[in-house]
């Protein structure tokens, strides 16, 4: 049994991820799009609050809302001019996303009726705190995630260097 | 009244037919980077949702999730990078005028 503050704050949580999201990809200025964008993240990260992750939170808040979103931004100034419109979409192409959607919604809402609805509220469980999610990260052991880490360290570096030479005048 | 995982879900799912919508009806390569993220992040959710309601105490999936996250920062940079680039190219960011980048 939830408590009624519970149940709002989840309401609130829903309606705002549905809402900007939507707005997200319907808007026609690209700058509202990222800015929808960056208020769907926030959301997702207090509905992370909500489940008690509060690592992953603070996480999606930094790396999405805070470099993501800040990277889009900086690419929409670098590659449009102010007052842009994208064109008004062709019926055809609207249908075609329109009926993707859709089937998706249908065919996966479909399946997490039938199958989801077996199991109850939400379990009791706390929060993991900072010393085990470190331990875990920083681990060997079974279950325990040095080599992931480090390899996206790896990725990183890989990454980083590939931005550059693929942006860089070639003159 | 109890909140279900039905109740996670639904909303998860949601933003995903948006990303689905948007990557099918934009032009603008930023914008379909944009629906790209919106789905990446509806995963993202579901990978916590199931965690929690699932294998409590457990920390599978945030930690997939957390990987995801960097992996998705490391995308979106790349990407970024390749529009810089095809709108030096070409002067547009138009997924059409992609294969400009050819020559």
């Amino acid at each position: 049994m939830d408590s009624v503050g519970s149940i709002i704050v989840y309401a609130v949580i829903a309606i705002a991820i549905i809402v900007f999201s939507v707005l997200a990809v319907t808007t026609r200025k690209i700058l509202r799009a990222a800015t929808y964008l960056l208020f769907a993240l926030f959301a997702t990260a207090a509905l992370y609050f909500k489940l008690d992750y509060e690592f992953l939170g603070a996480v999606q808040i930094a790396v999405y809302a805070g470099g993501i979103v800040v990277l889009f931004v900086f690419a929409i100034f670098l590659t449009s001019r102010p007052g842009d419109n994208s064109a008004k979409l062709a019926s055809k192409k609207r249908a075609l996303g329109l009926t993707g959607a859709l089937l998706t919604f249908l065919v996966a809402g479909y399946s997490l009726i039938s199958r989801c609805s077996l199991w109850g509220a939400l379990p009791q469980g706390e929060n993991p705190d900072m010393q085990l999610i470190g331990q875990t990260l920083m681990g060997t052991g079974h279950g325990q995630y040095l080599l992931p880490f480090e390899a996206i360290s790896v990725l990183l570096l890989a990454c980083i260097i590939g931005g550059v030479v693929i942006a860089r005048k070639n003159d | 009244m109890d909140i279900t995982i039905l109740y996670y879900l639904i909303p998860s799912l949601f933003m995903f037919c948006c990303g689905v919508y948007g990557f099918i009806t934009r032009r603008n390569m930023v914008a379909m980077l944009i629906s790209l993220e919106l789905m990446l992040n509806a995963v993202d959710m579901n990978f916590v949702i199931f965690n929690r309601f699932l294998f409590p105490g457990q920390l599978e999936g945030m930690f997939f999730t957390l990987f995801a996250i960097a992996l998705a920062a490391a995308e979106t940079a790349l990407a970024i990078a390749i529009i810089i680039n095809m709108f030096r190219v070409s002067e547009n960011i138009d997924v059409r005028d992609a294969n400009k980048l050819k020559h």
